[in-house]
């Protein structure tokens, strides 16, 4: 039989294994079976009639479609940034990398009601827009894509800049014009990094809760996000009910994380030989 | 030199374009947002701006936001070392799973973080209860917003750390233990110096994170004036009662916190390139 760990000179295995399993086990894995738990105490129908509820059904509408077309948005400006970012020269070049990250570091509150003063029917930018940004879920969809841009841009910027400039070398001199070179040549070798970003992007924007509620406007049937509908469920004390919606996210999450995981596998197979 | 255009390369009008509309892009969704936090935060001119930052209710937030992540990330520092020391240092049966439950974490809405911990101490639990009859407060109180802190912020670390340990492998340790060195000599004077790095970049993201966090905290904190409001939790306040100034004023100072974290974080992915 293989012993559970291979034997080592190194000491402290014991100590540090222990210490992170006991802190995963208090911090995260038990206070998460609480959810199951939880929902384990209500009934089918209960349970059944809370997630199918026509408000949460719009939630979930509201949710999976701003989350998707805002990481759309990011797939194509994102490859757009990473593209510039990587092979061309520009004032300020190294200013505009670190804005990149940004959205990563800036707290989503301060995201929110920033945004907000700017597509207010009376903001910078909501004053010179003929629709209504704010309080839409247009609204919620720009918020979304501040901030899903970091993931699509930190994955295909790596893979851009290994990428070996002799395949394309060797494609311009069969006679491909450069539209040709980024069709046949570079596209299908970014495709996965493109798909990852994009995935991550999305998955964060399920989950989204401060940058979207200030902006958002709340309203029930009309741009009403499912993890803010967690949040009044609580502030009502129906635990029942937030515990049933989060788990429909979990599992949707959950669904999500297996998509990048495999993803990021097809991507380390699909790359070039070198 | 004059650049020689080479048929790899593309037009220059088309150069010219492409850069136009990845840097109108980055500022107006990622620039303008942090610009206008300071217009409004000074719209009504700097004694304003002081006001609202030296208002008693945001020294108190600004003081609750210092002492949580004093507590939180300290943990999760010590957690991502220990973590990384396991799984890189050793082989060992379930590790891979282990790496990703620590991820686990990310992959959670923020809203969801918060709400197990309301599952788990609030009233209608059993031990919920148990804490209330021995007059121990965790939700809606300080320990609350703590323990959500440290959730979001769990993998942090430990992120940073495995992959930069794994690539340095154990040679160096191990030369170390057989020069006789005890296993904390051999952690402090041969692996820290290895990591420090990364560990300090590790925790600038995880400091970040953990003074900005704003939907797990939401949940737990109960919002009492003074008592459990955090700074993102003030802002949202200031703002819902329609004092703009104000939460802009507090909200510039979260800013400046991601600028500061940004500035930081290229020092010193600058500093570790060169190695």
């Amino acid at each position: 039989m293989k012993p559970f760990v291979k034997p080592s000179v190194i000491p402290g295995f014991g100590l540090a294994l222990g210490f992170t399993v006991l802190a995963l086990m208090v911090v995260v894995l038990l206070p998460l079976s609480g959810l199951f738990v939880k929902t384990a105490t209500m009934s089918f129908s209960e349970f059944w009639s809370t997630v199918t509820d026509p408000r949460a059904v719009h939630a979930y509408y509201i949710t999976v479609t701003t989350a998707l077309v805002a990481a759309l948005v990011n797939v194509v400006f994102g490859l757009i940034i990473a593209w510039v970012l990587v092979r061309y020269d520009f004032p300020l070049k190294s200013l505009f990398d670190a804005m990149v990250d940004l959205p990563f570091a800036l707290p989503t509150a301060v995201a929110g009601i920033a945004l907000t003063a700017l597509y207010a029917p009376g903001g910078w930018i909501g004053q010179m827009l003929p629709f209504k940004v704010a309080f839409t879920p247009l609204g919620i969809t720009i918020a979304l894509i501040f901030i899903g841009l970091p993931f699509v841009v930190r994955t295909v910027q790596p893979v851009l800049e290994d990428m070996e400039r002799d395949w394309e070398e060797a494609a311009t001199s069969l006679g491909a014009n450069r539209l040709q070179v980024f069709r046949y040549v570079i596209f299908p070798h970014i495709t996965p990094a493109l798909m990852t970003g994009f995935a991550m992007a999305f998955a964060r924007a399920l989950g989204e809760y401060g940058s979207v509620i200030f902006i958002a406007g709340n309203m029930p049937m009309v741009s009403e996000i499912v993890p803010l509908l967690i949040v009044m469920k609580l502030e009502q004390y129906d635990y029942a009910g937030a515990t049933a919606l989060a788990l429909v996210m979990l599992v949707f999450s959950f669904f999500m994380l297996l998509t990048i995981n495999w993803l990021q596998k097809w991507g380390q197979n699909h790359a070039f030989p070198r | 030199m004059p650049e020689t255009l080479r048929p790899m390369d593309e037009s220059p009008a088309l150069r010219f374009l492409l850069v136009g509309i990845a840097l109108t892009f980055l500022g107006v969704v990622v620039g303008l947002p942090v610009v206008a936090v300071f217009v409004e935060a000074l719209r009504k001119g700097f004694s304003a701006y002081a006001e609202g930052i030296m208002d008693p209710y945001a020294l108190s937030a600004i003081r609750l936001t210092l002492l949580v992540a004093a507590i939180a990330v300290p943990f999760n520092l010590v957690f991502g070392v220990a973590a990384s020391w396991a799984i890189t240092k050793f082989d060992f049966w379930g590790k891979r799973f282990l790496t990703t439950l620590i991820d686990l974490p990310f992959s959670v809405s923020p809203v969801i973080s918060g709400m197990i911990y309301v599952l788990l101490f609030g009233v209608h639990s059993a031990l919920g209860s148990w804490l209330i009859d021995n007059n121990i407060e965790i939700l809606f109180a300080v320990p609350g917003l703590v323990i959500a802190t440290i959730f979001v912020t769990f993998p942090f670390v430990a992120r940073e750390l495995i992959p930069l340990m794994e690539e340095q492998g154990t040679e160096e340790e191990e030369a170390a233990l057989l020069l006789g060195a005890s296993g904390w000599q051999t952690f402090f004077s041969v692996t820290l110096p290895n990591i420090k790095w990364g560990l300090l970049y590790g925790v600038l993201l995880c400091n970040a994170r953990a003074m900005g966090e704003f939907g797990a905290v939401s949940v737990v904190s109960g919002h009492i004036k003074g008592e459990t409001n955090t700074i993102p939790l003030h802002v949202e306040i200031l703002y819902n009662e329609y004092n703009f100034v104000s939460a802009f004023a507090v909200a510039s100072l979260l800013t400046l916190l991601a600028l500061v974290t940004l500035i930081l974080k290229r020092i010193i992915e600058a500093r570790t390139a060169h190695h």
